[in-house]
């Protein structure tokens, strides 16, 4: 077996790029794991809005010359398009077979990714970074590193934290932890629990769309682009442990962290090349390493 | 038995043989397109009672049966040679072995979980399959492998049939088919085939009787795995290509859904649903670019209206016509 080190300002550089790429994850994750927590519905399709996101904020941002008017007004859209694909389809599900979630949800992806297609084709965009956000940081003589991608860092942890306020601290916190724990009981003491789903399904697709909206400078935009995001969320909630944002949050930025060095690391193993040839595979064999140890995830209840 | 049932199962094997001979006869009353189109219809149709055989009587949900599929294609192109053709029963034999392996040591692990986590953990290490064929340079990437020549049927110096000729490629499909379901009809009478039944409505009661759940699991996702690569093997035959599409979620997707319009855990339904979502999907390719639309919106529609599939009408149909 042979490691090939790496210099020390590059694994600064990937460092901060694997907190970034796991607290994006993050944001998209814990919609997904919020709506399974709360009404016990998995949503495949859940990627296919962080892909509505950025096809949004690249359009608006054309419309309106101005990321910062394209994201508000896009998150707006979002929570508009999530509520309305509550009360159309996912309310019918609720006490439905897991099965029939996953079979509905795909056909959503199938059905999104063509309206996608309609309205603003295949082709690949670019999304320019707002000028005040556009400097880097040198850190040596060669090498720097984008403001963008710190905002972005910074941008996610605000989220995160004020998600956790929300939940933990306020009354409508109080309610969705109500509805999650039990959802006749929460209903009988006079809460909406109808409503309340339909917010928190809205709130986790306009998560999704929003970490979206604010990747495309960074990643493009590109049809698909859901897809990729959707399995690795998959790999985070099961390392977390479903319904567990706080799981989500460190299994996010665990998956940053062994994807992005299992990219930049080399790895021979017996004169084979390992890594970074066979770098997708990584986060998969963390995923089976935390399965084997604790098949309900890291912060997951016991599998009942 | 009581008497209906009898009748009803008398019914069910008369339906059954007059559906082989009808497939028997396809290839004399239809054109080449249509005998491939069909050769295509059995190869999924397999595939999905494959599928069918976890989720429909095992209660087991799994996204990520493609992978074993697709392995099995990729064990044929490896097998064959550049420019010669590679022995039929061996190479098939070879891959079908490989998927059972890959199925078993991934049942192994993900069988650990249930329900949900089974959909997510299915579709996860069925991906990272799809990763290990799509970056790996021993696969050929993304464009995969071409089998450029069939293989050949040899038997001891003997040849039977030529697999270049679509008719007789048609033959071993159908023979392969009318096999595999045939088993599973025998093996779903058995002991074995009724504890896995009883394990998909009260997996726990099983355990409380004494059933070693967890290995009755195991056994029927390694069939299913090994039925899954006779179909990839089979696909990888018919096309003369494998690419890792073959083992993405997608396809994984469409087989849960040709297993659903059809109806789970009905013998005939998911052969049914794959010959439903084939026809429609052509038809629907002939009318739009976005094809796929129309597609997403059945499968959305069947999720909400048809949850027992077409089998389920025809259920109601058969109950109303004996009352």
């Amino acid at each position: 077996m042979r490691w090939l080190a790496l210099p020390f300002d590059t694994f600064a550089i990937q460092l901060l790029n694997a907190v970034q790429y796991g607290l994006l994850l993050f944001l998209v994750a814990s919609g997904l794991t919020l709506v399974f927590g709360i009404m016990g519905v998995i949503n495949l399709a859940h990627g296919s809005f962080y892909m509505i996101g950025a096809y949004l904020a690249w359009s608006l941002a054309e419309h309106f010359g101005n990321l910062g008017i394209a994201i508000v007004v896009g998150v707006a859209l979002s929570l508009l398009i999530g509520a309305a694909l509550e009360w159309l389809f996912i309310r019918r599900l609720y006490d439905r077979d897991h099965l029939y979630q996953v079979l509905l949800t795909y056909g959503l992806i199938l059905i999104v990714e063509e309206l996608r297609s309609i309205v603003w084709g295949d082709d690949v965009h670019a999304v320019p970074v707002p000028d005040w956000l556009a400097a880097s940081i040198p850190l040596t003589d060669t090498l720097s590193y984008p403001v963008y991608r710190l905002w972005i860092s910074g941008v996610c942890i605000a989220l995160a934290i004020a998600m956790a306020f929300v939940i933990q601290r306020t009354r409508i916190g109080m309610t969705i932890r109500a509805g999650a724990s039990n959802r006749e009981m929460a209903q009988s003491l006079g809460i909406d629990i109808r409503f309340v789903q339909l917010v928190v399904f809205a709130v986790g697709i306009a998560l999704a769309a929003f970490a979206g909206m604010i990747a495309a400078p960074v990643s493009s935009v590109f049809p698909g682009m859901g897809n990729q995001v959707i399995i690795i969320c998959f790999v985070v909630v099961v390392i977390g442990g479903i319904g567990s944002v706080k799981g989500a949050l460190v299994a996010a930025l665990l998956i940053g962290l062994v994807d992005t060095f299992g990219k930049v690391l080399e790895l021979e193993v017996a004169g084979i090349p390992v890594l970074p040839e066979l770098a997708g595979m990584s986060v998969y064999v963390l995923m089976a390493i935390v399965l084997l140890w604790r098949p309900e995830g890291l912060f997951g209840k016991r599998a009942p | 038995m009581s008497a209906p049932d009898k009748a009803r199962h008398l019914r069910g094997v008369v339906a059954a043989l007059v559906v082989l001979a009808l497939l028997a006869a396809v290839p004399f009353g239809l054109d080449k397109f249509a005998v491939q189109f069909t050769t295509r219809v059995l190869i999924m149709a397999l595939f999905a009672s494959s599928l069918n055989l976890i989720v429909g009587y095992g209660g087991m949900v799994s996204l990520g049966h493609a992978a074993f599929f697709g392995v099995a294609g990729y064990v044929l192109a490896f097998a064959a040679p550049d420019y010669e053709a590679a022995n039929l029963w061996i190479s098939l034999a070879l891959a079908t072995a490989v998927a059972a392996l890959l199925a078993a040591a991934i049942g192994a692990l993900v069988l650990r979980t249930r329900g949900v986590y089974l959909i997510m953990v299915t579709l996860a290490f069925g991906q990272m399959l799809f990763h290990l064929f799509h970056d790996g340079s021993f696969s050929g990437g993304s464009d995969g492998r071409y089998i450029y020549v069939r293989p050949s049927a040899n038997l001891f110096g003997w040849t039977p049939f030529d697999l270049d000729r679509h008719v007789h490629l048609y033959y071993l499909v159908l023979a392969l088919f009318t096999l595999a379901v045939a088993g599973m009809a025998v093996m779903l009478q058995s002991p074995f085939g009724r504890a896995l039944q009883g394990i998909r409505v009260n997996e726990n009661r099983m355990r409380a009787l004494g059933f070693a759940t967890y290995r009755y699991k195991l056994v029927a996702f390694t069939l299913s795995g090994a039925l899954a690569g006779v179909a990839g093997y089979l696909a990888a035959l018919q096309f003369g290509v494998v690419n890792p599409e073959m083992l993405g979620w997608h396809l994984s997707g469409s087989a849960l859904m040709m297993v659903i319009l059809g109806g789970m855990g009905t013998l005939f339904g998911p052969a049914l649903g794959a010959a439903v979502l084939l026809l429609m999907e052509l038809g629907f390719q002939a009318l739009t670019k976005h094809w796929q639309l129309l597609t997403g919106a059945v499968v959305v529609g069947v999720a909400l209206l048809l949850p027992r599939g077409l089998a389920g009408i025809a259920r109601l149909a058969t109950r109303a016509a004996d009352d």
